[in-house]
């Protein structure tokens, strides 16, 4: 038995095969365990893709442990190869001298062939190193399920469940969650709730009679927080932060959405608690999605649109309208691989330019970015406050992998955070009918918000330019250009209400990474670690990107050098380079992954050499 | 809740200088909304006017109602979020042949097709005015314009047509020359519960006028239109003389008391009918008139209604909402 401080363990298989399932349930009782944890789903974009090729190979990676875990893990122990296919597809990443666990069953001369091998690769050199548990996973699965009045077919499909059952021993978890969670599922066909649990029994017991050729690990819970945990995803938080924040405004939620991956599960999560007053439509295409949601805005709603990839980009003219408007809502962008269509499925920063700028006409809008899957729940409470407060737009950015990835969640206490949201409502604001100027504004130049059914507050809006206070159309020149100015001038206010940054290490020192968004747990891990090797970095990862927290230029001017890693090829350090001239370099990479913590550390190395 | 007003015209008329071209059809429009308004049994604040861009879409801030100017083609989606939001407003939507027919042709049958209870006018003038003249989805082949020199080689939509195929539940069609007309018909619009489109054939002045100058013309009116009205028969002509009858599935104009035929040969209008009211809108040819009114009427779902009643539905099985006990919900450890 070896005690590990953290193991990175990978489920890989055709996409038919139940990847996810495995992953997830071996995810959650991890959790329950006590053990700090993130997980990075990664499935191709066809739904079966052809079986037993690399590109039809679907993988769930957990990394777990005893201590912070903040990344999936830079390199898997444990490989679970269901096919040749999933060998050949991981192997590469593979830590020298981890296991393999391979389903034999699925080694035939035909998936080779497939795979891209010329023969087994089992037994030969190409595998040095690892570990090799042969098993024969599938008629083992249906040996076990002989007694079971059911077609072979079936019995086979359980084979996911066996090698569960082998890595639940091989680590030391506990069945009874997952033995909870099949009841539930399949509790309609007791034979199928009895037929999964056999399976997973015969998994644990078969590689427990071979024990003396595996290893047997033992991690230890976590020492973390005292609090009531759950496990969350990104997209589950991101759906949840905004009924929170639509109770704390008093306010109802509104969805205009058209289904795009990754961004669909918030549609979908949404969708289920309309016992909360929320409304979901599902729309024709993408500009119906924000374009009903400006209409629920005006209508008083706390409105959002969720979105991915090319949708953000049919968004951008209705965007617009809402800046000039000055409605609140929230756009959501789930970042995936572009452009165009790009990689679906995988992940990738390579949005905010466009979010940031990508309108016609002088158009700022505030933009957000969640760091992780827990964090957009914050955020997705924050964009809204934000947006209601201040009248005006806010892109909320996460992307793939914080969207679909998940980690345990310290749950808030919700009479202490998350609280207060203060829309701009004439009737809370007390604002008198008589002489409304809907473009009137506060000291932040937000404007105020009547809406239909107020009497006396009747008032068209549009997107032609307005004049000041009154919102009546206007072409004179001088007042366009104030108006551009004042929009501008609001967002950069919004500065007023949000926090001011926080620096992860010393106040000032030789190199200042800056992050954002979904990278934060590898350029976390990477600066702890870089930090514990006496090198004078620090940490300075942005939730708040447009406008930034007012003290962000006086901690870049604390530091030698800025090094700013990005999915994409350097966004926000153009930006950072634009705004303060401090000559930030970027690190940047493009492959649809997500960053490795080695590979930053290599990159702060080099930067400080 | 205070009482219902008694509205004038006056009352629905904004501080804002209209700015349409002299002579165009949207006045008339503009002015039967109005005068429709004051009758229709809606507070003013209950009531948004949402366009999205032509002439006709800027509509919306020469009333004094709430009111949105959007983008191209999209006001329907716009609508539909605000009535879904709030079922309780009297939502009207602008549009015009460019905006709800070409741009925004998806937008406008898909909120047919969700039947949300809301009034779509459709300013038929079959020709672009804000662009300065170019033929749109609804002029007719061969039409010269800026853009077709030579002639228009596109086949036109026919509005009504293309309602029924998304599965209209209340298709009308008036004219902008019968003030009478057109209030009857928007008001009749609000009463129904679902999307009421309207199609009014609207004159262009300036870059297509006299467009539908047979269903106007004194001398000529008569004998090209027909005004349908559910349960009469279908007959038309300065002598109230002509009618329609099927031949087959073909309509045929006849004269009553020629050829032996009496006023109970002629069709008699059935709103409820969709063959019926598939025939009216494809009404074609030589001295074939142009069915003008409620062409078809019939009950359905109603969207927002429907997602209310879901809502409510849910919230009495499950209770209401409690957002600590859904973060709480499902499997939870305590560290200690």
């Amino acid at each position: 038995m070896e005690t590990m401080q953290n193991v990175v363990i990978r489920f890989s298989g055709d996409s038919g095969d139940g990847m996810q399932l495995t992953g997830t349930q071996f995810s959650n009782t991890s959790a329950l365990m006590g053990n700090d944890l993130s997980t990075f789903p990664d499935f191709p974009a066809e739904i079966r893709a052809p079986q037993g090729t690399v590109a039809g190979v679907s993988g769930f990676q957990v990394n777990f442990g005893s201590s912070e875990i903040s990344t999936p893990g830079d390199e898997p122990d444990v490989l679970i190869a269901m096919n040749p296919a999933a060998l050949k597809a991981n192997v590469g990443q593979l830590k020298k001298g981890g296991t393999i666990i391979a389903n034999m069953d699925a080694f035939t001369d035909l998936n080779f062939k497939k795979a891209g091998y010329e023969s087994t690769p089992i037994d030969t050199h190409e595998l040095d190193g690892f570990q090799i548990v042969k098993a024969n996973i599938t008629t083992q699965t249906v040996e076990a399920l002989k007694d079971f009045d059911l077609d072979s077919k079936s019995k086979a499909r359980c084979k996911n469940f066996y090698a569960l059952g082998m890595t639940y021993f091989m680590f030391h978890r506990e069945l009874d969650a997952t033995m909870n969670w099949i009841g539930q599922k399949f509790g309609k066909k007791p034979i199928l709730v009895e037929a999964n649990v056999a399976a997973l029994k015969a998994g644990w017991n078969f590689a427990e009679t071979i024990e003396a050729s595996i290893v047997r690990y033992e991690v230890k819970a976590a020492e973390i927080g005292k609090g009531t945990y759950r496990q969350v995803n990104g997209n589950t938080a991101t759906a949840w932060g905004f009924i929170q924040a639509a109770q704390k405004a008093n306010l109802e939620l509104f969805l205009g959405s058209y289904p795009i991956t990754p961004a669909s599960d918030i549609l979908h999560e949404l969708s289920k608690h309309k016992n909360f007053g929320v409304k979901t439509v599902q729309c024709e295409d993408e500009i119906a999605g924000i374009c009903s949601a400006i209409g629920a805005s005006y209508g008083g709603a706390l409105a959002i649109t969720t979105t991915s990839g090319p949708g953000i980009a049919l968004k951008g003219e209705a965007m617009g309208l809402a800046m000039i408007y000055e409605l609140p809502i929230v756009i959501v962008n789930i970042q995936r691989g572009g452009p165009s269509t790009g990689l679906p499925t995988k992940t990738e920063q390579s949005d905010l330019l466009q979010c940031m700028y990508g309108r016609n006409g002088e158009s700022p809008m505030i933009v957000v970015a969640a760091s992780k899957p827990s964090d957009c729940f914050e955020m997705a409470f924050e964009a809204s406050r934000l947006s209601l407060e201040h009248m005006t737009p806010v892109v909320l950015l996460t992307d793939g992998y914080i969207a679909n990835g998940s980690e345990p969640w310290k749950i808030p206490d919700l009479s202490k955070e998350f609280t207060k949201i203060t829309p701009r409502l004439v009737d809370r604001l007390g604002v008198e009918a008589e002489g409304y100027q809907p473009y009137a504004r506060n000291e932040h130049l937000a404007r105020t918000w009547a809406i239909p059914g107020m009497e006396g507050f009747e008032h068209r809006i549009g997107g032609l330019e307005k004049a000041k206070d009154s919102g009546n159309v206007s072409y004179d020149p001088a007042n366009h250009e104030e108006m551009c100015h004042i929009r501008q001038q609001k967002v950069d206010l919004a500065a007023e209400n949000i926090p001011l940054q926080e620096v992860e290490g010393e106040e000032s020192g030789d190199l200042l990474v800056i992050s954002w968004g979904g990278t934060y747990g590898a350029t976390h891990a990477a600066v702890k670690k870089a930090q514990e090797e006496g090198l004078k970095v620090s940490l300075m990862h942005l939730k708040y990107i447009s406008p930034m927290p007012k003290n962000v230029e006086s901690i870049i001017g604390n530091f030698k050098k800025v090094l700013v890693p990005e999915l994409n090829l350097g966004q926000l350090v153009n930006i950072l380079n634009a705004k303060f001239h401090c000559k930030a370099k970027g690190y940047n990479k493009v492959q649809g992954l997500p960053f490795k913590i080695s590979e930053l550390v290599e990159a702060i190395k080099t930067e400080l050499k | 809740m205070s009482e219902m007003p008694t509205y004038k015209k006056k009352d629905f008329v904004s501080d804002q200088e209209v700015r349409w071209c002299p002579g165009c059809g949207d006045y008339a429009i503009l002015s039967a909304v109005q005068l429709a308004m004051t009758k229709i049994g809606r507070k003013r604040e209950d009531i948004a006017f949402v366009s999205g861009i032509g002439c006709s879409s800027r509509f919306p801030y020469y009333m004094n109602t709430y009111g949105m100017h959007t983008i191209h083609g999209r006001a329907p989606a716009f609508a539909t979020g605000l009535k879904t939001h709030n079922p309780n407003l009297s939502v009207w939507v602008i549009t015009g042949d460019g905006d709800g027919m070409s741009i925004g042709g998806n937008h406008l049958i898909h909120a047919i097709r969700r039947n949300v209870n809301m009034n779509v006018i459709l300013f038929n003038n079959e020709i672009y005015g804000l662009t300065k003249g170019q033929y749109s989805p609804t002029s007719q082949m061969g039409l010269v314009t800026k853009s077709t020199p030579f002639g228009a080689l596109d086949r036109p939509f026919t509005p009504g047509s293309l309602a029924l195929g998304a599965g209209s539940t209340f298709f009308a069609r008036t004219i902008d020359t019968d003030p009478k007309h057109m209030q009857e018909v928007f008001l009749a619009a609000e009463q129904h519960q679902g999307t009421s489109f309207i199609e009014v054939f609207q004159n262009c002045v300036i870059f297509n006028d006299k467009v539908h100058d047979a269903y106007t013309n004194r001398l000529t009116r008569d004998d090209h239109t027909v005004r349908v009205e559910h349960g009469k028969p279908m007959i038309f002509g300065k002598e109230k003389n002509k009618g329609l009858v099927l031949e087959g599935f073909t309509p045929k104009v006849v004269t009553i008391g020629e050829n032996g035929v009496t006023e109970e040969d002629i069709i008699v209008h059935n709103e409820k009918d969709i063959n019926n009211a598939n025939m009216l809108c494809r009404l074609e040819g030589e001295g074939v008139p142009a069915p003008l009114g409620i062409i078809r009427q019939v009950e359905a779902p109603v969207y927002d209604a429907q997602v209310e009643a879901q809502i409510n539905e849910v919230t009495e099985k499950k209770g209401a909402g409690d957002m600590a006990k859904l973060l709480h919900a499902g499997d939870t450890w305590e560290v200690k």
